[in-house]
């Protein structure tokens, strides 16, 4: 019973804490595209520009839903929601601050790793139940996509695993020695690569392909709903980029405390600097480039970076 | 059962899908629509519905004065204006046989040049967006916005011009503009080399372009390809050189050609074109002479009868403007030559068998303006 009551809170937490961040991460994307695009992004609304994320969402939420006649219905309507709760599970299991998960888990790593790829069936269901030539193709790929990505982004992760000698992330957090950066960094690049994949962002946003897919799976979504599916991508950047801190990057350091998080909050808040980096100034891959880089080249990286940690390893 | 289904597969069919691309897409240059039909990602066949944009230009012409025509030219080629009404003031000119003062030549090459260059960046722009690319977008529009600035401060339009007439040019260069023009070259190479360390030497872009599209230099020829998308194939074909008119006899200018044929190398004929193009700018800013801009010509011009074919190298290629003349103050027949038409073509002929995620990178790769393809 107190497991439910916890549940019921940290899901409330999370969906405060994607919220939160998709307020602020929009815009803070939108400022940064606009320094990339010689302009100056949101500025007349609130300090700063700052609550033009709420206007927006406001207007997201007070518009209407459409439902389109040809839809299968009850999966129209539950795809956002199974796209959006992997997003908000992955965060559960972050080592936030010294000695703080919310769920403190054994198979924490493996957790972080596994849960976002529920979220594929939502796509694909989204991409299905719209019955349109765009979202169908759009659906297939994102499956395609993000069961491709996801070996490599798990095989990133394990030279660290293999290093702490545990998959609980306090664990690791303890462990964690400075060293592991220069040690692990291939396996930091295909993590990062494959998670800019996992999230659909440019170059790998070929679900939604504007150019030829409109805007794939979620062409026929709108108000409200499609807001979840744009929240759900937030917070995969989100749990990304916090997920990486942790485990490449030292996440809080050892820092007990408030500065522990904050230290922890900047560190991410560069890696998801240089995802938005990377997605406002890249061409998209075509779908055989997309498989070739995913099979061909992340995950042979990622296996000799495990290869070269266990050597190391096996050295010490 | 189509053939993909494994055989024991029984019940299971592998279809068929069949994209609307278009006529509302985001991705279609105007109102353009391609029924694409695809087996998975593979594009099986595509066809090019056109019509969405008929405005009937050519019947018009027939009820219009030969003063008026160029004003109906604009609406064709929205993107080079100067290139339409120069075709058909070139064709009213030959008709009549009127002279045209020396400075109406070297402003009509040094609009039309300006005009390919803007005409070239809203390619570019679209292009990259086609792509998947958002945000160099916003740097070709930097530059065709000082374009555009250029062309209202000596047109007074930023599209539809109206500046080229039979018998010459409306007005002539003011200082002001002249200036911005200097300004704009001083900075445009600079650009021009940004614009491809941005996007042309991207990796990714450059791997999705290379040996896609490929038109042959044979099959190029046959189809009626011109422009940039003719050259690309190895053809050096280019009417400025080889059927000169305005000023472009006496200035000096290289020709871009590719020598595969593929969408790089289409992409890459035209960022060098601009990069010539502003070298004829540059020469025609110097070299301007003094002297009248307009012939002194009669308010209604009645050719006598006959008829003539005129043309000019617009940034899409070879347009061309056929007049019948039957001696009445109306042409009997307009017509022109419209080089996306012919690009429309080889789009149905390259796109079978490529992927529907090329589909529109190869739309932008043969840059087609739909209002001059349907007139």
């Amino acid at each position: 019973m107190s497991g439910l009551i916890w549940g019921a809170i940290y899901g409330l937490a999370a969906g405060m804490v994607i919220s939160l961040a998709a307020f602020i991460g929009v815009w803070g994307e939108r400022k940064i595209a606009g320094r990339i695009q010689l302009r100056y992004g949101p500025q007349e609304l609130g300090p700063f520009g700052l609550l033009q994320t709420g206007a927006d969402t406001l207007k997201l939420l007070l518009k209407e839903d459409i439902t389109p006649a040809a839809v299968d219905v009850r999966i129209f309507r539950v795809a956002p929601l199974i796209v959006f709760a992997p997003a908000a599970m992955s965060l559960a299991v972050i080592p936030y601050a010294y000695g703080f998960a919310p769920i403190d888990t054994g198979v924490g790593v493996l957790f972080f790793v596994a849960v976002p790829a529920i979220s594929v069936v939502g796509v694909l269901l989204a991409g299905w139940s719209s019955r349109n030539t765009y979202a169908t193709l759009g659906g297939l790929r994102a499956a395609a996509q993000m069961i491709s990505y996801e070996l490599p982004r798990t095989l990133s992760v394990l030279p660290v695993v293999l290093l702490a000698g545990s998959m609980r992330p306090l664990d690791i957090m303890d462990a964690w020695q400075w060293w592991w950066i220069p040690l692990t960094f291939i396996g930091f690049i295909v993590y990062f690569i494959a998670s800019l994949a996992e999230i659909n962002r440019v170059p790998f946003d070929l679900p939604e392909a504007e150019a030829e897919l409109v805007a794939g799976p979620f062409a026929d979504y709108s108000g409200i709903r499609w807001a979840i599916f744009a929240m759900a991508e937030y917070g995969g950047l989100v749990a990304a980029s916090l997920f990486g801190a942790a485990v490449f990057f030292g996440g809080y350091l050892g820092v007990p405390g408030a500065l522990g998080v904050i230290v922890f909050v900047l560190k991410a808040l560069v890696i998801a600097l240089l995802m938005l980096w990377v997605s406002w100034t890249f061409p998209r891959m075509r779908p055989d480039q997309l498989m070739a880089t995913a099979w061909k080249v992340l995950t042979p990286m990622a296996l000799i970076q495990l290869v070269l940690v266990g050597a190391v390893i096996s050295w010490l | 059962m189509s053939p993909r289904a494994a055989e024991h597969v029984e019940h299971t069919a592998t279809g068929r899908m069949v994209f609307d691309v278009g006529s509302q897409h985001p991705s279609t240059h105007g109102l353009l629509r391609l029924a694409i039909e695809t087996d998975g990602e593979e594009i099986v066949s595509a066809e090019a519905c056109l019509g969405f944009l008929h405005r009937g230009i050519e019947k018009l012409g027939e009820h219009r004065r030969y003063h008026q025509l160029p004003t109906l030219m604009d609406r064709g080629d929205y993107l080079s204006g100067i290139h339409g009404e120069l075709a058909s003031a070139l064709a009213v000119e030959r008709l009549r046989g009127i002279e045209v003062p020396p400075k109406a030549h070297w402003l009509r090459s040094l609009l039309g040049e300006i005009n390919r260059i803007a005409s070239h960046m809203a390619w570019y722009g679209t292009f990259g967006r086609d792509a998947g690319v958002t945000s160099h977008f916003f740097y070709s529009m930097r530059d065709r916005e000082a374009l555009l600035d250029i062309l209202e401060a000596v047109t007074g339009q930023r599209m539809t011009f109206n500046y080229v007439r039979p018998g010459g040019v409306i007005a002539d260069l003011t200082v002001v503009a002249e200036s911005k023009i200097r300004r704009f070259l001083r900075t445009f190479d600079a650009h021009l080399d940004e614009h491809q360390t941005f996007l042309g030497g991207n990796e990714l872009l450059q791997k999705r372009l290379r040996g896609v599209g490929v038109i042959d230099r044979d099959s190029a020829m046959s189809l009626g390809l011109t422009g940039a998308n003719l050259r690309a194939s190895g053809v050096p074909y280019d009417v400025r050189r080889d059927r000169p008119y305005a000023a472009y006899s006496e200035l000096e200018f290289g020709i871009p050609i590719g020598t595969t044929g593929d969408a790089m190398d289409r992409y890459l004929v035209r960022i060098e074109e601009m990069r010539q193009a502003a070298r004829i700018v540059r020469q025609c800013i110097e070299g301007l002479p003094e002297g009248a801009v307009m012939a002194k010509l009669p308010k209604a011009l009645r050719p006598r009868e006959g008829e003539t074919y005129a043309c000019v190298e617009s940034p899409r290629g070879e347009l061309g403007v056929h007049l019948v003349a039957d001696g009445s103050e109306t042409p009997r027949r307009f017509h022109y030559r419209a080089p996306s038409l012919f690009a429309i073509a080889a789009l149905e002929q390259m796109l079978p068998g490529t992927l529907l995620a090329d589909a529109a990178l190869l739309v932008g790769s043969v840059d087609i303006v739909p209002g001059e393809v349907e007139r």
